[in-house]
């Protein structure tokens, strides 16, 4: 299973980056491997729009099953789910909490979008 | 004649020169509001409204017993309004700009397009002078169309000013292309100087002849005056900061008409746009 957790760093201490399209970047956990692969997401924080849904575009070509994120716009929210990404929503501050969050299976799914699209 | 009337900095004075220089140059001309997210010309024009258009833009429809899930829409889409993922693909209507690309690649002819309502188009008449205005719908985001769909009026008979909306992103360029002449209306203000600068860049890229009025003359520095003297830029036109006039602006009142001594520095202003063009575009 691979698990995307979005975050400003590239290290599992790195903090959690709440917003999903517009995270700095990805953290891709492998958890069968236990390894895990930083994922640069700048060019998609510049667009003007769209940014969810590249986001999704880029998690998946990494192979994520799952997103780990604080909140979902509505165009990131049906990509991820027509992607048939699951998607855990965590307050946790690190990489890591939220992975051991994740791990003992105390992170709710989101079920809609809990943000509106940054032009409305 | 085609001249546009825009602004790299908002709130300088685009419509107040728009709408005076339409009365100023009396009859058979049209003055197309292309500021179509907040068309306001009407404020100062009192005319009865006649029937609206609606614009549409195509878009995308995927018919899913056809698609194989290629995913050639989605590489061509730079927009991101159609992806798929190994499946039927989605479309992100609000992102979508119409142009029909995906439809044309798509090598199972699984895609035809829908119009989806942007705004409407406008046309009211007032004392010679005939008024169209974009209104874009609220939540939509593609105004370009919509400008397109304005100036698909103007007509080859008339004087037409176009009144632009601020700034120097896609909706003015749209504007601008295709007119004879631009006026650049700024303030003699910091904010003002560096807003013409980028407004200049724009003008200059589309090769369009351009000219500058400068409004609400008396506050903030001398600046954009040295800038457009060291750049051999035309100052068309300066209106004072006069109190009087913000006045009679906030009434709804055109300048012209409750200020009559300002109506010979729009026939000036006219005529300078109109020897501009003459003299070959010196």
């Amino acid at each position: 299973m691979k698990v995307a957790f979005t975050t400003s760093g590239n290290t599992l201490d790195a903090p959690m980056d709440p917003r999903f399209g517009r995270a700095e970047g990805f953290i891709v956990y492998d958890t069968d491997s236990e390894t895990f692969e930083a994922v640069d997401n700048k060019q998609v924080l510049n667009s003007a729009h769209g940014a969810g849904i590249q986001a999704t575009e880029a998690i998946l070509r990494k192979g994520a099953n799952c997103v780990v994120t604080g909140h979902c716009g509505p165009n990131a929210f049906k990509a991820l789910s027509g992607a048939g990404i699951r998607i855990y929503t965590t307050e946790a501050a690190t990489v890591s909490e939220a992975l051991e969050a994740y791990r003992a299976g105390a992170l709710p799914t989101m079920k809609s979008a809990d943000v509106e699209g940054h032009w409305s | 004649m085609i001249i546009a009337v825009a602004s790299g900095k908002g709130g300088t004075g685009k419509t107040t020169v728009s709408v005076n220089l339409a009365r100023t140059v009396g009859s058979h001309v049209q003055l197309l509001d292309c500021d179509v997210e907040e068309p306001n010309a009407h404020l100062f024009l009192r005319c009865a409204e006649t029937a609206g258009d609606i614009v549409t833009i195509p878009i995308p429809e995927v018919d899913e017993s056809l698609c194989n899930g290629c995913g050639e829409c989605g590489r061509f889409c730079r927009y991101h309004a159609i992806v798929s993922f190994g499946s039927t693909p989605l479309v992100f209507p609000e992102l979508c700009h119409g142009c029909g690309g995906c439809a044309l690649v798509c090598p199972r002819g699984a895609i035809r397009e829908a119009g989806r309502r942007i705004g409407v188009v406008e046309t009211m008449e007032t004392d010679g002078i005939t008024l169209i205005q974009g209104r874009l719908d609220i939540c939509v985001a593609m105004a370009p169309p919509l400008i397109r769909a304005v100036k698909a009026r103007v007509s080859n008979a008339t004087t037409t000013i176009l009144d632009a909306p601020p700034g120097t992103s896609c909706p003015v360029i749209t504007t601008l292309r295709g007119s004879d002449f631009v006026v650049l209306v700024t303030e003699p203000t910091p904010f003002g100087l560096h807003d013409l600068r980028l407004a200049v860049d724009m003008v200059r890229e589309l090769a369009i002849p351009f000219g500058v009025v400068v409004n609400r003359m008396g506050v903030g520095d001398d600046r954009v005056h040295r800038f457009c003297r060291e750049q051999g830029i035309p100052i068309l036109l300066e209106i004072p900061d006069d109190r009087r006039i913000a006045e009679a602006y906030s009434r709804g009142e055109l300048l012209v008409d409750a200020l009559p001594e300002y109506g010979s520095h729009f026939a000036t202003l006219l005529w300078n746009i109109r020897e501009f063009r003459n003299g070959g575009g010196k």
